[in-house]
């Protein structure tokens, strides 16, 4: 029997995926607790959009388990299904209709009758700023109005979870803050929420803890503050202008950390993880690089963002995964690990 | 104290009756969205109304003049029941890309982590494709009594014609529907439309009798089932000795049917295996 007591409204344990010989999951398990926000981050086919079907019921897994809300989502998809929502890149909206025509529809097929699928339409555009706009085709929107209007349609039955894949994927800055506000105030009121991203400041910006997903495996989870403190705290970054003087700048910084530097080729930006000595190693990296004589750019102390997180712990940068140059778990074929 | 009634809400087994009256009003709501789509797209209303009409117009003066046809009616009597169930056919080109579009796009899959009921894509497609149907066919009829055509076997006869086109149409929108659902891409759908639904249509009964092709290609014409609808439905509107009504109403009805019990099932089938 579901326990609608638990503490968790989504509980996740050792899902397995494949299609064909591709393996999109291999072996995830995480809890989400009621009334929080879980942020699965990774670049494209790591397997988070993967993870989101299966939690939604649209696909089978191989093995493994998942309850919401204390329903199993194979043997009571049912009873998922009436309580989850399911937003993302805007494909439940029929763009010839009207955004209250849209939002009425969604509603009815989620079997409310008609004057509270007509009350909680107009709250809906209200809350998210669509009111003015109501009666025009969705088609006429912005790219912001139609995600929040597809937002609005997968929240229309009050579900006590929603699934958010990649909401503010191709906004412009304006939609994407827009779109972190209202996931804000939802959560706010007690939504459980689980928001995939490619973007890390996405999550560290609304996620109370992170999945960091790769090739089909959590490779890396906690809050955001553990995450960054994963990375060994302080950051000493700049550019070596000239590609010449790379590995001598390399040198010049030698022992000034227990780590090794990360350096970029491409890009000729050094990275040093200094761990608290933020200040200190600073004032030491500049002194060192000029007596040196090393010209450097964009010199800076920086606190780890989820972008380092991720550099850290797979090897590779999150946002292009494809191209960026192994670096400290030496060469694992970063192309590889797509879901279909 | 909502979030207990809530759960006890979820917890809540539909019953029998429950899902089938649920089955029925989803498919409605879908049946309604569709056809507000199609009115609001005014390329979809020149596609299935302006396309048939011209269809009608150029049969009618351009070639008209040249064909013989039997029966006290001239041409257009002889041609209206064609253009009628050629109309009803193309009206399924829609069908196919409308589906091909909802798969590709991930809105059947919007559907499908909701609580509707899983039968309603399809049934609400299909419904409100044959009230889509339903209007352009009297749109046709109503352009064909301005150009001549006149029924000729009294109301019943009117009737039928009309519900035969109206189940030949039902028809090859279930192939339509599997056709879509099996190749997800609104062009290539389209492409493949034209590759079986021209042949099956033109060679047929629907625009000249069949008589005045060659031998090998009568052997088909004659047997293949437009044709079979097609007479059975000029039987129906214009009566007379040279449109006899059996065994063509027959062999129609048996056609249908058994491409409705094999395509209805693949379509469902293909439906299923979308995402």
């Amino acid at each position: 029997m579901p326990d609608a007591q638990s503490e968790f409204a989504i509980e996740v344990a050792d899902l397995h995926k494949s299609f064909g010989k591709v393996q999109a999951l291999r072996g995830v398990s995480f809890d989400v607790r009621r009334g929080s926000v879980l942020g699965m981050l990774g670049p494209n086919g790591a397997g988070k959009t993967t993870a989101v079907r299966v939690l939604t019921t649209l696909l089978h897994p191989d093995s493994g388990r998942v309850v919401i809300e204390g329903y199993d989502v194979v043997r009571e998809a049912g009873a998922v299904r009436r309580c989850i929502g399911l937003a993302g890149q805007a494909t439940a909206i029929q763009p010839e209709l009207t955004g209250r025509e849209n939002l009425v529809i969604m509603g009815r097929l989620n079997h409310m009758d008609r004057a509270s699928v007509r009350k909680r339409s107009t709250d809906l555009l209200e809350r998210f700023e669509i009111a003015d706009a109501a009666d025009r085709p969705a088609k006429t929107y912005s790219g912001g109005m139609q995600r929040r209007l597809d937002l609005a349609a997968s929240l229309i039955a009050e579900p006590s979870v929603l699934f958010l894949d990649e909401p503010t994927t191709g906004l412009d800055p304006h939609g994407r803050l827009g779109m972190w506000e209202i996931i804000r105030e939802l959560v706010g009121r007690g939504t459980t929420l689980l928001l995939t991203t490619q973007y890390l400041d996405e999550a560290d910006e609304l996620a109370d803890s992170v999945v960091v997903v790769d090739r089909g495996e959590i490779i890396a989870s906690g809050t955001p503050d553990q995450l960054k403190d994963q990375v060994g705290g302080d950051l000493v970054e700049f550019t070596v202008p000239d590609r010449t003087r790379l590995d001598d700048a390399v040198s010049a910084i030698a022992g000034l950390s227990e780590t090794p530097p990360n350096v970029e080729p491409e890009t000729r930006r050094v990275r040093v993880a200094v761990g608290s000595r933020g200040s200190q190693a600073l004032v030491e990296t500049v002194r060192r690089l000029d007596a040196a004589h090393i010209e450097t750019t964009d010199l800076a102390l920086h606190r780890p963002s989820l972008d380092d997180v991720f550099l850290a712990v797979t090897g590779h940068a999150a946002e292009s995964s494809s191209n960026s140059a192994p670096k400290k778990r030496g060469s694992r074929n970063t192309a590889t690990g797509g879901t279909p | 104290m909502t979030q207990l009634v809530k759960q006890a809400n979820i917890r809540l087994q539909p019953n029998a009756f429950q899902l089938f009256r649920w089955a029925i009003s989803d498919a409605l709501v879908m049946t309604r969205r569709n056809l507000l789509v199609w009115m609001r797209v005014p390329a979809y209303i020149v596609f299935t109304v302006v396309q048939p009409v011209i269809f009608v117009l150029l049969f009618r003066y351009v070639f008209g003049g040249a064909i013989r046809a039997p029966g006290s009616g001239g041409y257009v009597s002889y041609l209206m029941p064609g253009i009628i169930a050629q109309t009803a056919a193309f009206a399924t080109f829609a069908t196919a890309i409308a589906l091909a579009t909802e798969a590709k796009t991930g809105v059947i899959d919007r559907f499908r982590a909701m609580p509707m009921s899983r039968s309603a894509v399809l049934a609400g497609r299909l419904l409100a494709d044959a009230i889509r149907m339903l209007i352009v066919v009297l749109v046709i009829v109503a352009v064909g009594y301005a150009v001549g055509f006149r029924f000729q076997n009294g109301v019943l006869g009117a009737i039928g014609m009309v519900l035969l086109a109206e189940a030949f149409g039902v028809t090859v929108c279930s192939v339509s529907a599997f056709v879509g659902l099996a190749i997800k891409d609104e062009e290539s759908v389209q492409a493949f439309g034209l590759i079986w639904l021209f042949p099956l249509t033109f060679v047929s009964s629907a625009f000249v009798p069949i008589a005045t092709m060659p031998d090998w290609l009568q052997a088909f014409a004659n047997n293949q089932p437009v044709t079979l609808v097609i007479n059975a439905m000029r039987a129906m509107a214009l009566g007379g000795p040279q449109f006899p009504l059996f065994p063509a109403l027959w062999e129609s009805i048996a056609w249908l049917g058994g491409v409705l019990l094999v395509f209805t099932p693949l379509a469902v089938w293909s439906y299923r295996r979308v995402g």
